[in-house]
Formats: C-alpha cells, structure tokens, sequence
C-alpha cells in the first residue's frame, strides 16, 4: 500500500508511526517476552498482537474515514454518535427478525444518511465543519435511544456477530475486513482522480474551483464517505459485543480516529493524505493501549498517555516549534 | 435602531421561543403545577452546574473558540475534592481552593498551547479532555459519598419557595456566576477584546489589542468554571468519576441558542440565561409529562441547535447581501 | 513646485530609505516628503513598491536603509500601534475593524472611558459621536459595523484613527470599494483634515481622484524613486508615463507618433469568421461597467489599463467566477450561460489567475500533479489519465516550456516563481483551450521566462487559440496583441486594432487624455 510516486519509501511520511509502533513494540518486548507470543488455540492465533489488530479495527475504519475529511480540510466529529445510530437500528431490526442483508444495507444506508447532512451543511450551506458536525454529535445519541426505545439491545443473531468474532484463516475477521476496506480505498482513491481531487481541495481550494473542480461535490463526498466508514464500524462494534448500547457505543471515539490521521502524517490543515500512515498510527493508538493492559494500567486511566501522545505529535508539526528548531540548526551551524 | 434590532435579533428569537415553550408546558402541565416557583427554582438547581460551565463557555465561544474539556474537568474536580476529603481528610476550604486553581492552570496550559503554538482549539481542548477524564479515573473509579460537616452543612442549607423546601445553593452559585460573566462581558475591556478577538482576530491585533494575555485567560477563566461546576457536583451527588460525560455539549448547545455565534465575535450573556432556561424548560416538561422520554431533550437540543446555526448563517448572507 | 509652500517644514521626511527581500529590492533609496495640510498622493504600478514605503512608514517592516523624520524628530516606528503613537494612522482598504462590534466600541477598543476596569457606556457612546461629529458623519453609534456600508465602515476607520491624536493619516486604497457618492463623501473629509492641518497620504490607483483631491505627487517605479511633483502641473498624459516607468513630455510622444513603435502583433484581422467569445454588456456592480468584448481564435486580445481599471474583473466575468449583473455571453454565436470556472473550463476556456499563490498553485502537490489537475478535473473523477499519459504530458511541457524542475514529483512550491507560472501555463495548455485568458502571466518572473511566455502567446496565436492577455506592461500589450481593449476606470473606453495601437496612443487613452493633434 504504499504510496507510488514517493520513489523512495524511506521519504513515505507513514515511516513516522511505523517508527512509533516498532519502538513501541519493542519496549513492551524489553518488559515481557509474552508481547510477541502467538499461540494457536481452537485453530485460532491469540496472542497480544492479534488482540491489537482485532480491537483496533473500530479505530482503524473510523480513521480511514476520518482522513479524507480531513485531507479536505474539514473535520467530523459525529462519527461516535454515527456509530451508535447504526448499531442501534441493526440491533433492532435483528431484533424484529429481519434478514442479515436488509439490516446490513439499512446501517450502511443510515451512515450513508448521517454523512450526506454533515456533507450538505459543509459545502451547501457552508457551514464550518466543526460547528456543522457538533449537531449530530450531539443529538446523535438522543436519536440512537430514540430507535432502541432508550434500553440496549442484546443481538442474538449469529451470522451478524460473527462479523465481529468470527475468524477466517484462523485469524479475527474484523481486521480482516477492514484492511481490505482500506485496500479498496486506497484503489479506489489513486487509480480514480478521487484521491487527487480531495487533496487538491485541502491543499487550495480557491485554486482547485479555478482550475474547474467540482470542490463543494468532493468535500460533501469525503462526509459520506467518513458516515459510511463510521457506519461499518457501529456494525462491527455492535457485532463484537452482541449489544447495541446508545450512551456507550463509540463513546470518544471521534478522538481517537482524529488522533490516528494525526499521528499518520496527514495535517490537520488539509491537503495531501495517507492512508498506510493512518493504518499505522491507528495500530499505534491502539498498541499503546493494550500496553498498558498489559502492564496493569486501569483501562479507564488510558486516556491520558493519548493525550500527552497527541499532543507532543501536535506540538513537534507547529510551526512554532520548527521555527525554535531552525533558529537553534541556525545558530550551531553559525 | 433597526440596526440594534437586527444586532439583538438572536437573542429576541431565543427569548420568544422560550416564552412560547414555558407557556405551552405551563398550559399542558397545569394540573401539577409547571410554572410554580419551586419548580422554576428547580430548574435552576438542578441545571445549576451545566450553567456554571455554560457560562465560562459563552465567554471562550466569543472568543472564536471552544473548549471541549469542561465536562472532563468538572469530573476531575468532583473526584478530586471526594477523594481528598474523604480518603485522605484534608481540610475542604484548601480543597475547594486547590481545585480552582488546578482548573484555572490547567485552562491556561491549554490556552497557552492554543495561542502559542497555533494549533486548533477542538483539538487541544480534546486531549485535555482525554487527560483530564483520564486523571479523574486515576483517581478513582468508585462513586464516593461525602460525610464532612462543611460539606453536609452547604449541600443541607434549606431554603422555602412557595410552600416547598428546596435545596438553593447550587442556584446561588450559577447566578453568582452568571453575574459575574455578565459584567466580565459586557462592561469590561476584557469582556470587549473577547468579542473583537472573536470578531477578527486579525484587526485585534493591529488595534494592538492584548490578545495572547486575553486569550489564555479566557481558558483559565472556563477552567476555573468547570472546576467550580464539578465542586458544586461533589457537594449535591457525591464523587463520581463518570460525572459530565457530554455536559460539553449541552454547554456549547447553551451557548449557541443563547444566539451567541458559534464562530466568536457576537453575542450576549443574557442569551445563555436564556438559552440556559430553554434546555432546563425541556428537561423539566419531559419529566413531567411521563410519558415523553428522556432521549427527547437531546434530539430537541440538536434540532434547536441546527435550526440557530442555519438562522445565523443566513442573517450574515442577509447583512453581506445588503453591502455593494 | 508652485504648489508647496516652501517655508512650511516638512511633516514627514523620508530619505533614502531602501528595503531588501531575498531576492527583491523592494525599495531603494526612496525619499518622501509630506507637509502639514497636505494631500499628498503616492502613485505607481504593480511591485513600484508603494505599500513596502507605507509598511515601512507604519512600522510593519524595519528598512534597511535610509531615515524617517516626523516634524524634524527621527523616528523608527516597531509596530503599527507604535506608529500610531508616533501620530502616523492608517486607514486600509480592507477595514482593519471588528465587523460584529458597534460603531462606538470600534471606535472606542482598547481604549474606552471608565473606572476601577468597569466601561461608561454612555461616556464611549458621547466620545464616538464626537468623534464622529467631527467629521460630520451622521451614522447610529450603536449599530454593528458590519451592517454598515464599506463607505460608512471606512469612515468609522478615518474617526477611530483621528481619535488617536493622528498628525499623519495614510489612507491606503480606500476608495477601492466604494460608488462615487461614497468617494465624494471621503473626499469632503480629506478636506476637512486638511485644512485642520494633517498630513494625508492617499495611496489609490483611480485618476481621477488624484486630479479631484491632492496637492501633490509622488511616483514610484520598480522600487525607485520617480519624482514628486506638484498635482497642478502634472498632465495625465506625463503622469502615466511616469508610473510606467517611461520618460516622455507630451512633445516627444508626438514626436514619435510618426516612427512605427516596436509591435508585431499587428496582424490583420479577420473580421468575417466567427468570434469565438462575444461578451454584450457584460458588467456587474462594483466591479466592471457594462462592457462589450469580442475574442476570435487566432488573435491576441489585449486588455491595457492601470491597475484598478478592471482588467481582472472582467476577467473573472469571463470565466464564470464572478456572476454578471447585467450582459450576456456568446459562444461560437451561441449564448452560453457561464455559471462557475467548472462549466468555464468544460466549454474550453481557460484562466491563469494573476495570484499565482492563492488562485493558481496548489503548494504541496507535485509539479506532475499541478500539470494534470485542470485536465484531470475536466474529465471527471473516473476517466483517469493514465501514468503513461501523465508521464508524457508532464514530459512535452516541461521541455515545452523549459520548466525547471529536480523532478516531475517536486512538489510545486519547492519551484521559482516563474517556474510555478510555466507550470500554470502547462495546466492550461493541457486541457487545450480555446480560448486562454492570461492574466498579468509575466509579473514576478525573470527577464528570461518573460521571453518565453511572448513566444508562447506567439505559438497559441498561430494555434489558432483565442487569447486575452492582460498585463500592466503596456510594451508587452503592445507587442503581443491584435487588438488592445482599454479599461480606465472601470470603464472600457476605446478598442485599438492595426495601426492605432502604438505606445503613445495607449498612453492616451489609458490615462483618459484626448490627443490634441487629432
């Protein structure tokens, strides 16, 4: 999946979480030998790191989402409450005995829905991404209890959790799945004009709707997609814990997905993306967090190393720092 | 004239429609009396630490920015002042005094990072909300119930409205604060270059306006808000880690059907009072009625916040229209 | 220098003062002399280096060289609000005030009446209107600004910069935005100022307005000093020579009216094919008065005319940018709705903005990418072109154009400045327009690459391209089109083909002299 015209992988900015993942997972093999330990039990592979891929998928397919919006140079912040609006209408059509297709096609459809209105406030009524998104995030929730009834719904259907549990080649199939969702876009994206479009937006929109693009269509096209992301996951959370919770279901996990396009390379400003530095740099976050699991950190306490991540990452991209960085090169080289 | 009507516009449609709604739930819920005083000082009990953060949130909203660390912050504080008073019995005026001034350092930090490094507001305010609520799990994960005297004292101070015995403090605290902000924004310089701040940035700084400084005192300032928010949490319900998940977003939600605008520059504080009193009206009609449930206010509060951020959108293409 | 007393001491003297970019002068020994009571007009083309004089003036940017004295005091202002207690203001085009805020606060920010920190409303809103009184506004203090008119906005500005207890008032562009009602109403103020005896200085691209309302000139030209003269004994004709850089009295334009000046683009017209673009009474508020244009392919259409004259704006019509208020537009004799650059561009037009960096270049991209995007847009997501096709494309143009380049995959930013315009041209040409407008495509560029792109427009003209080309070298107009379109003032006031259009004729009519011998 790598980027062809970097000639040199070496200049590919997804070397930086890759970078971050190998020393990570050296560290934890310098603590306890088990962290690379893969055994084989059922005829399935267990280990730390299959864990890793298995309960990063959610991350990772809201992130993929996450970077073409924001490569446009737009933000969504509703895709937690996307996700909970989709397991809930799974759930309760499962429920209600519909057939595996209809209620998959109706969650993507719901996410597809989700991403069209957050796409139509953006570039129609041009409202500013953060304020347009903060509308479902908000009331997401609420229309998510609204579908349920205001209770969880327990899935029982075992074609549906299979998604979230089964295996296939004696490996976890979520992450299966959504690195062939991540191949796909990424052909989608360099053998159409797709990919180049959306970044040509972010990197200058003025200049992309001189040179006869469609900009309002392409931004509006990255929030469908980012819903339709956002709706494969609430599909594949939902199926992993056989329960659709409205308050709970990708609860913060807008933050996670901004954390992993940011730590991928992919600035916040907009233009130029990569989606195998958002793999890494999900596969990071999530790293980091089974870490600690490893080393006996309370769960709920991992929220803080992200956030001291995320923000060491934020700084050392500022300009600011690059500025201090320079004057100091400046001044030794002087 | 015309041109303060137009400017005030906001506020006046929020105003309306919270008379229209208060009426229409006074109407429909006569028989157990809605509009009554104790229900009203309810209202402002209950909603009291939600106001508490909207307020400071008004202040950064006019700004241009936004604080997404509140409810997180709150949670801190709550856990914080618990765990200190119960576990380790210190004295509560130095807890009380310790966690102010950690909410304020820690808006300042962020505010810092926000104006000295560039970076966007949501996502600075974002890990700080990761950090806080992570710092508030370390703390601990158990709710704790509060048994120090000064504390009882506060949270069992009774106060009679209309026949009824009700709880006030809280309420005295939202509209100390509420006052507060008022006059911080509207008749202060500092109140002032918020909104220029929030007006264009830019111009700010050419009419050599202090914006760092009032930048990251506005952080401080909703830090110390959130930090009070979360105190007055402990003395009602005790410490409670999973305290304010989403109380962010009923604040922004405040803020902006309050007629504040969203972007920064315009806008008023009485309009989160009244924004304040729209959600609290909901919330309290939908507990009355029984049989409308809970999840309503939050598909009400979206619906009322899309509806205020396209009513502004589109009185600013009116006013750009009118100009050459 | 009639119009000088020379007895008054200069206000504001500036002498030699010089300003270096990597790789610009911007300024180099420039002298600038202001009088109490004076208005005083700074003129001059594109990159003559007027707003590099008034950033230096106003303390945005330390000069390298030279001193500045205020009323005989040297001064070396650090920032804007140190000129502003210096008593230098200005007064920006683009009204540098909060828009969301009343008119008495705007006025007022940073330094309202109050005690104890607590603002006295009723004190701000007295001191505004004063303020305002002054200068004989009649506008609601409490009004937000931005509700106002740009003109009333601008005003506000003029009040909030007096306010600061100003000597010198720099008035940059301000009339830009503004209908003639509105400059009248400026102007009154200017006299007013003027005979309570500050100095103005009134940077503007119109005329006319320099005619109506200073005292006095100063010219400046690629970063050097022209000359100061005084307004009343300076024709236009001599006027517009000098901002563009050319040293001819009315004598000798005549004098060389008889020698064929050095055009070559001459050629006949065919008047009885098709035109390819007709553009009737094509105008929109603000911008362009209503206009008539006919483009046909193989001819160079000039468009000649000061900066501010409208040559961008119609352009910007042209290409579907900017909605026309009135007017139509044919294409191929068919009229032809041009509702966005996107249908411009589907309908085989082409525009190479003169502001490379936010309209034209897409920063971070490859040079590869910036070559193939308006073509790669033109068909659509899905029909891709493919590596082969984009390998050739990016090869052809960059041996074409001579682009300079480590690689097709630097990305463009990396490039010089007249790289990044022959990678713009690429794009264009890619998508092989019929008609090509080129917009200032020489400015910024070197002498070398200028010579290039005539020789391109040469190509497009034999290719049978439609091109309108604007450019404020009127030489360069001179020498590449087929026929010149004049603008002045927004207005297109001649069209010159064949034997009419020669330096000195174009001179005239751009700054709006009738030649005397005809």
């Amino acid at each position: 999946m790598s980027e062809p015209r970097h000639r040199s992988w070496l200049k590919s900015p997804a070397l930086w979480p890759l970078a971050g993942l190998l020393l990570l997972a050296l560290v934890n093999l310098a603590f306890s030998k088990e962290f690379f330990s893969l055994t084989v039990r059922d005829g399935h592979y267990v280990g730390a790191m299959v864990d890793i891929f298995k309960n990063g998928s959610i991350c990772l397919v809201l992130a993929l989402g996450m970077t073409l919006v924001i490569a446009t140079g737009g933000i969504d912040l509703s895709v937690g409450s996307v996700m909970a609006i989709v397991a809930a209408v799974a759930a309760t059509l499962l429920q209600q005995g519909h057939s595996l297709a209809l209620v998959l096609v109706a969650g993507l459809g719901v996410g597809l829905l989700c991403g069209l209105v957050n796409g139509l406030l953006i570039s129609w009524a041009r409202i500013q991404p953060i304020v347009a998104t903060l509308v479902l995030m908000v009331s997401g929730r609420g229309i998510a209890q609204l579908v349920t009834g205001g209770f969880q719904v327990r899935i029982d259907d075992t074609h549906y959790t299979f998604l979230g549990n089964g295996f296939l080649f004696g490996l976890p199939l979520p992450p299966i799945l959504v690195t062939v969702l991540y191949l796909a876009a990424w052909l989608g994206l360099r053998r159409s004009a797709t990919g180049l479009f959306i970044e040509a937006a972010g990197d200058n929109e003025t200049a992309s709707r001189f040179a006869g693009l469609a900009t309002a269509r392409v931004k509006c096209l990255a929030y469908v997609a980012c819903g339709l992301c956002a709706a494969v996951a609430g599909i594949l959370a939902s199926s992993d814990i056989k329960n659709a919770n409205p308050l709970h279901d990708g609860l913060n996990m807008e933050l996670d997905a901004i954390f992993a396009v940011v730590l991928g390379g992919t600035a916040l400003s907009g233009g130029r993306f990569n989606l195998l530095g958002t793999y890494f740099g999900a596969l990071l976050l999530q790293t980091l967090t089974e870490t600690m699991y490893y080393d006996q950190v309370r769960s709920q306490v991992a929220p803080v190393p992200k956030a001291v991540l995320i923000v060491i990452v934020c700084l050392l991209q500022s300009e600011t720092t690059r500025r201090w960085f320079g004057g100091l090169f400046r001044r030794a080289s002087a | 004239m015309n041109s303060l009507f137009r400017q005030r516009l906001p506020q006046l449609v929020t105003a309306g429609i919270f008379l229209l709604l208060f009426a229409a739930a006074g109407w429909r819920y006569h028989e157990v009396n809605f509009a009554s005083a104790p229900n009203v000082a309810n209202l402002f009990i209950g909603n009291a630490c939600l106001g508490i953060i909207a307020v400071g949130m008004t202040l950064v909203i006019f700004s241009g920015g936004i604080d997404l660390s509140v409810g997180a912050v709150a949670a801190f504080t709550n856990i914080f002042a618990a765990v200190l008073i119960e576990k380790h019995g210190m004295n509560p005026l130095l807890v009380i005094l310790a966690s102010l001034a950690i909410g304020t350092a820690f808006g300042a930090a962020m505010g810092a990072l926000i104006h000295y490094f560039k970076q966007p507001a949501f996502l600075v305010t974002l890990a700080g909300m990761f950090f806080a609520r992570g710092c508030a799990y370390w703390m601990s994960t158990d709710s704790i119930d509060i048994h120090n005297e000064l504390f009882l004292k506060l949270s069992r101070d009774t106060a009679k409205i209309g026949g009824d015995t009700i709880h006030p403090l809280p309420a005295y605290v939202f509209l100390v604060v509420l006052a507060f902000g008022y006059v911080l924004a509207q008749h202060t310089r500092f109140g002032r270059n918020l909104l220029a701040i929030g007006g264009n940035e830019q111009s700010a700084l050419l009419m050599g306006l202090p914006v760092g400084v009032t930048k990251i005192a506005v952080y401080a300032l909703c830090g110390a808000g959130a930090a009070l928010a979360g105190l007055v949490s402990t003395l009602v319900s005790g410490g409670d880690s999973t305290y304010g998940i989403g109380l962010e977003l009923d604040a922004i939600a405040t803020v902006v059907i309050g007629g504040t605008l969203l972007t920064g520059g315009r806008g008023h504080m009485l309009g989160t009072l009244l924004g304040f009193l729209i959600i609290g009206t909901i919330q309290s009609a939908i507990t009355f009625d029984g049989s409308l449930s809970s999840w309503w206010t939050r598909i009400i509060t979206g619906a009322l916040l899309l509806g205020f951020i396209l009513f502004q959108r589109l009185l600013l293409r009116a006013t750009q229209k009118r100009l050459p | 220098m009639a119009a000088v007393e020379p007895s008054t001491p200069p206000l504001l003297a500036m002498r030699g003062v010089g300003k270096k970019f990597p790789g610009v002068i911007a300024l180099s020994g420039v002298d600038f002399t202001v009088r109490a009571g004076q208005i005083h007009a700074l003129l001059g083309e594109n990159g003559a280096g007027k707003s590099t004089l008034i950033k230096v003036l106003t303390g945005v940017y330390a000069p390298d060289e030279g001193d500045i004295r205020l009323a005989s005091q040297p001064i070396r202002p650090a920032s804007p609000r140190d000129a502003e207690r210096l008593g230098i203001s200005t007064v920006y085009q683009e009204v540098n005030l909060i828009p969301t805020l009343s008119v008495a606060e705007n006025i007022g920010l940073g330094r309202q009446p109050g005690k104890f920190g607590f603002l006295n409303w009723s004190a701000l809103r007295r001191h505004a209107r004063i303020a305002l009184a002054r200068l004989e506004i009649e506008v609601d203090v409490d009004a937000e600004l931005g509700s106002l008119p740009l003109a009333i906005q601008q005003m506000v500005a003029i009040a909030r910069a007096l306010d600061l207890q100003a000597k010198l008032l720099v008035l940059d562009e301000p009339t830009a935005s503004l209908d003639e009602k509105e400059v009248d109403e400026l102007f009154k103020i200017m006299r007013q100022l003027r005979v309570a005896g500050l100095g103005i200085i009134f940077v503007t691209h119109f005329l006319d307005q320099v005619y109506e309302v200073t005292d006095c000139i100063t010219v400046l030209h690629n970063g050097e000093f022209v000359g100061e003269y005084p307004t009343a004994g300076l024709g236009r004709l001599q006027l517009v020579s000098k901002m563009l850089g050319r040293e001819v009295s009315d004598e000798e334009g005549h004098a060389a009216e008889g020698g064929r000046s050095a055009a070559v683009g001459g050629r006949p017209s065919s008047e009885t094919t098709v035109p390819l673009l007709e553009a009737c009474q094509l105008g929109r508020r603000g911008a362009v008065h209503p206009l008539d244009l006919t483009l046909r392919s193989g001819e160079v259409t000039g468009l000649a005319g000061l900066l501010g004259s409208g040559r961008t704006e119609t352009a910007r019509l042209l290409f579907g940018i900017d909605r026309a208020d009135t007017g139509e537009i044919k294409l191929r004799g068919q009229p032809m709705k041009i509702s966005s650059p996107r249908a411009a561009v589907q309908k085989g037009l082409a525009f190479c903005s003169e502001d490379r960096k936010t309209e034209g270049i897409l920063p971070n991209l490859s040079v590869r990418e910036n070559i193939i995007f308006a073509l790669q847009a033109k068909r659509g997501a899905w029909n891709t072109l493919s590596r082969a096709e984009q390998g050739r494309l990016c090869t052809h143009y960059i041996q074409a154009l001579r682009i300079k380049t480590g690689s097709p995959e630097t990305p463009i930013k990396n490039l010089s400045g007249g790289n990044q315009q022959k990678v713009l041209l690429a794009r264009w040409l890619a998508t092989q327009p019929a008609l090509i407008i080129l917009d200032e495509p020489t400015r910024g560029i070197d002498v070398g690459a200028k010579a290039e792109i005539e020789q391109l427009i040469a190509k497009l003209r034999a290719d049978g391209v439609a091109v309108l080309f604007i450019s404020s070298e009127i030489e360069e107009v001179v020498r590449n089109s087929t026929r010149i379109a004049v603008l002045r003032d927004r207005r297109k006031v001649a069209e010159l083909s064949g034997g009419e259009m020669e330096l000195h004729r174009l001179l005239h009519e751009m700054a709006g002299v009738a030649k005397t011998h005809e």
